[in-house]
């Protein structure tokens, strides 16, 4: 097969060199390296957009009483964020980086589906531009939470005229990610260079793998509890009306049958970056492989079965109590093995600490504690009391920011180089990290103060004894936002040649031992592995050594 | 593009736009499945159906022990309704037979069809407390402007286990007359 393959690509070169001049090229492109940089680049400005979200919440929250929003355009803010940021900057960052790398990484010459490719990009951005547009609506953008709660959020007070606009938004953008897991489940099935067998792939392509087929279990489900929601509101049904039989303790349970999935759909592909850049870093091999492929599968099925640790406080009889407890809890030891992994990786390394480094390790150490405090509120009767409050914010921000978007910066630092053929500059990337990291733990370390001390989430105004640590974490939430326009700098910098320096094809020292994408020339030209490689490294695939 | 390997990509994203389309019927699945679980009593709920209409048993009155039992109505968003209890509080013995009246008030100048659904706190004690008489069991049909005064009478079970002191029953309603399959 692999014949036919070269065959076939070395006639698509003749009639196809380079990419298309001009603004349409953007538009037409099926290219998997223009469609991830589209994507990469749209998720950035989304994580901008999402933080000003942000910056509004800190700034009201800095001390009691209402200074500069009214309560229901604080909650649209706390609303849009979490939407935007999920479904506009972190699940669009891995679909840009899958995009990228994992044709590169299995010796594949584009994505297996190009055009079907450009439809998923363009439809996410219809379906954030939908949901933006409800911000300009009569009544407001959404302010029932992104987990869409009925019966508030079907309420007249909330509803205003923008939730149809919102489902629909889900719609689009729920299509838009199945599309791309279809995608990259057939590149990464179909299209792998022969040489390289299943066991042999990369982590990052491995997580990816296992993330596309979560997407397509549950996005579905997702949709189908909007749409309830919608007929519920507009065409007389009664799903979750109590009065017409329903119940809308019903809609909780269906939304957390997505929304736990959802939340390893944003952590595993992490957890594949970071099983990528750390052996480089260290200068050895990944240790346990094999075992961080189960782990990662372990995880992806643990998800579909514990989701009601979300709820213990909606009335479950004590049996579903302790299961769901006790599920989530081993939820830990697949999680345990992963982050031993690393830190055995490191183990007696030849480490050096380059940005993309630095970042690992922090997401390493911070991701651990928002596994520790997620260990907390799987307690079924400790979790009456952090139900709701400031402590879950600050367990699903530690496994979000010094998680998901510090292996995101750690990325775009890791292969930035050798998608370009820039290196950037590494004395801005180490200032932006250590900002990024000291603030990022006084904007959300006192969150967990707060919520103990029984602070509840999506208030616009709060109790006197709450002032001091909301002022701090405000505090770190300004200097997290604008540390982060130091990457935006880079980001753009590096593109526009950087440090000048011309990066080699490895970048990064003995990188070819690890990942193909490093035998590439850099930048990587427009097409890539046209003939598919024929000998694969197998370094990173070794248990012992 | 190469044929064989467009067959393999066909066939694979078949199956998978299948898997999505199932899941998308799993999610409506779900809502029968949901019934079921709580039939088994899976997943606590005092819903109107689960809350039978009980017929009238001896049970012998425990005199050692008194419940509270409380009585609050909520309306549900723009339910153009006055509904109040007559009392707000009893106390109660174990086995021995109440009844209480609840005041409805229609207050719009229209046919309404509205239903009132229970809510217990704590939940669990929902089984216990047995309902003879009551609104609840079914739609309630209102005239323009009219009045009822609607009994509920009820008993707890004396086997109601011994750490429950205070029983809150919450009743809301519900306009129900564009949804109503009995107007």
């Amino acid at each position: 097969m692999s014949a036919a393959v070269a065959e076939h690509d070395d006639h698509h070169d003749d009639h196809d060199h380079g990419p298309a001049k001009g603004l349409l090229r953007w538009i037409i492109t099926t290219n998997h390296k223009d469609i991830g940089t589209l994507y990469l680049l749209f998720a950035l400005a989304m994580f901008f957009v999402g933080g000003s979200m942000a910056m509004v919440i800190r700034a009201e929250l800095f001390e009691p009483g209402l200074q500069f929003v009214d309560p229901a355009f604080f909650n649209s803010m706390t609303t849009m964020h979490a939407l935007v940021m999920v479904f506009g900057a972190v699940m669009p960052a891995f679909v840009g980086l899958a995009n990228w790398q994992i044709p590169l990484m299995i010796g594949a010459a584009d994505m297996a589906l190009p055009r079907m490719n450009n439809m998923s990009f363009w439809m996410l951005v219809a379906g954030v531009l939908l949901l933006a547009s409800t911000l300009f609506m009569e009544g407001g953008a959404p302010n029932g939470g992104w987990t869409l709660y009925p019966p508030l959020v079907l309420q007249p007070i909330t509803v205003g005229k923008a939730l149809p606009f919102a489902i629909f938004s889900v719609h689009l953008l729920g299509i838009s990610s199945i599309m791309g897991a279809i995608n990259i489940i057939a590149t990464i099935l179909n299209m792998r260079a022969p040489a390289m067998r299943l066991m042999d792939m990369p982590l990052f392509v491995w997580t990816w793998l296992i993330t596309a087929f979560l997407l397509i279990a549950v996005m579905p489900v997702f949709a189908g509890a909007v749409t309830m929601l919608l007929t519920d509101k507009f065409f007389h049904t009664s799903f979750f009306n109590a009065a017409g039989g329903g119940d809308p303790v019903l809609y909780e349970h269906i939304f957390w049958f997505f929304g736990h999935p959802e939340v390893y759909i944003m952590i595993l592909p992490t957890f594949g970056v970071a099983s990528t850049i750390i052996p480089v870093f260290a200068r050895k091999p990944l240790f346990g492989y094999a075992s961080m492929v189960w782990a990662t599968a372990s995880i992806a099925f643990l998800s579909f079965i514990v989701w009601a640790h979300h709820m213990f406080t909606v009335g479950m009889p004590i049996a579903g109590e302790l299961y769901f407890m006790y599920a989530t809890m081993i939820i830990a030891v697949p999680t345990g093995v992963k982050v031993f992994n690393w830190t055995a990786t490191m183990w007696k390394g030849a480490m050096t600490f380059e940005t993309p480094m630095l970042f690992s390790i922090a997401f390493v150490v911070l991701f651990t504690m928002g596994g520790f405090t997620g260990l907390m509120m799987a307690i079924a009767p400790a979790d009456f009391q952090y139900h709701d409050t400031y402590f879950i914010v600050a367990h699903f921000h530690y496994t979000l920011v010094p998680a998901s978007i510090f292996i995101l910066m750690a990325a775009g630092y890791f292969w930035l180089p050798k998608w370009t053929g820039h290196m950037y500059n590494e004395k801005i990337g180490q200032l932006h990290f250590w900002l990024s990291a000291i603030s990022v733990n006084i904007l959300f370390f006192p969150q967990h103060f707060l919520g103990l001390a029984g602070m509840p989430r999506r208030i616009p105004d709060y109790a006197i004894q709450f002032a001091d640590w909301n002022m701090i974490s405000s505090i770190g939430g300004f200097i997290f936002g604008a540390s982060q326009l130091l990457f935006l700098y880079i980001v753009v910098d590096t593109i526009k040649g950087g440090t000048g320096e011309k990066v080699t094809d490895e970048v990064w020292e003995d990188a070819a031992k690890h990942g193909l994408e490093w035998t590439l020339p850099s930048p990587v030209p427009y097409h890539t592995w046209t003939t598919p490689p024929t000998t694969v490294p197998t370094e990173h695939v070794l248990d012992t050594h | 593009m190469n044929e064989a390997l467009s067959k393999k990509h066909t066939k694979l994203v078949r199956i998978l736009v299948l898997v999505a389309i199932a899941m998308f019927g799993f999610g409506y699945a779900l809502v029968p499945i949901y019934d079921v679980l709580c039939q088994w009593k899976w997943i606590e709920r005092d819903r109107p159906d689960d809350i039978k209409k009980v017929s009238e048993a001896a049970y012998k009155v425990n005199m050692d022990r008194e419940i509270t039992v409380e009585f609050i109505t909520t309306l549900n968003e723009s339910t153009p309704m006055e509904f109040h209890p007559e009392i707000k509080q009893l106390k109660v013995h174990p086995g021995e037979y109440h009844t209480v009246n609840f005041y409805a008030e229609n207050k719009a100048n229209k046919v309404m069809v509205s239903r009132a659904i229970a809510s217990f706190s704590p939940a669990l004690t929902s089984s216990y407390f047995e309902k003879t008489q009551c609104f609840c069991f079914s739609e309630q049909t209102f005239q323009p402007k009219e009045i009822k005064i609607m009994p509920m009478r009820f008993v707890i079970n004396p086997d109601l286990p011994a750490s429950y002191k205070t029983i809150t029953l919450s009743y809301t309603f519900f306009d129900n007359t564009d949804k109503s399959v009995n107007k």
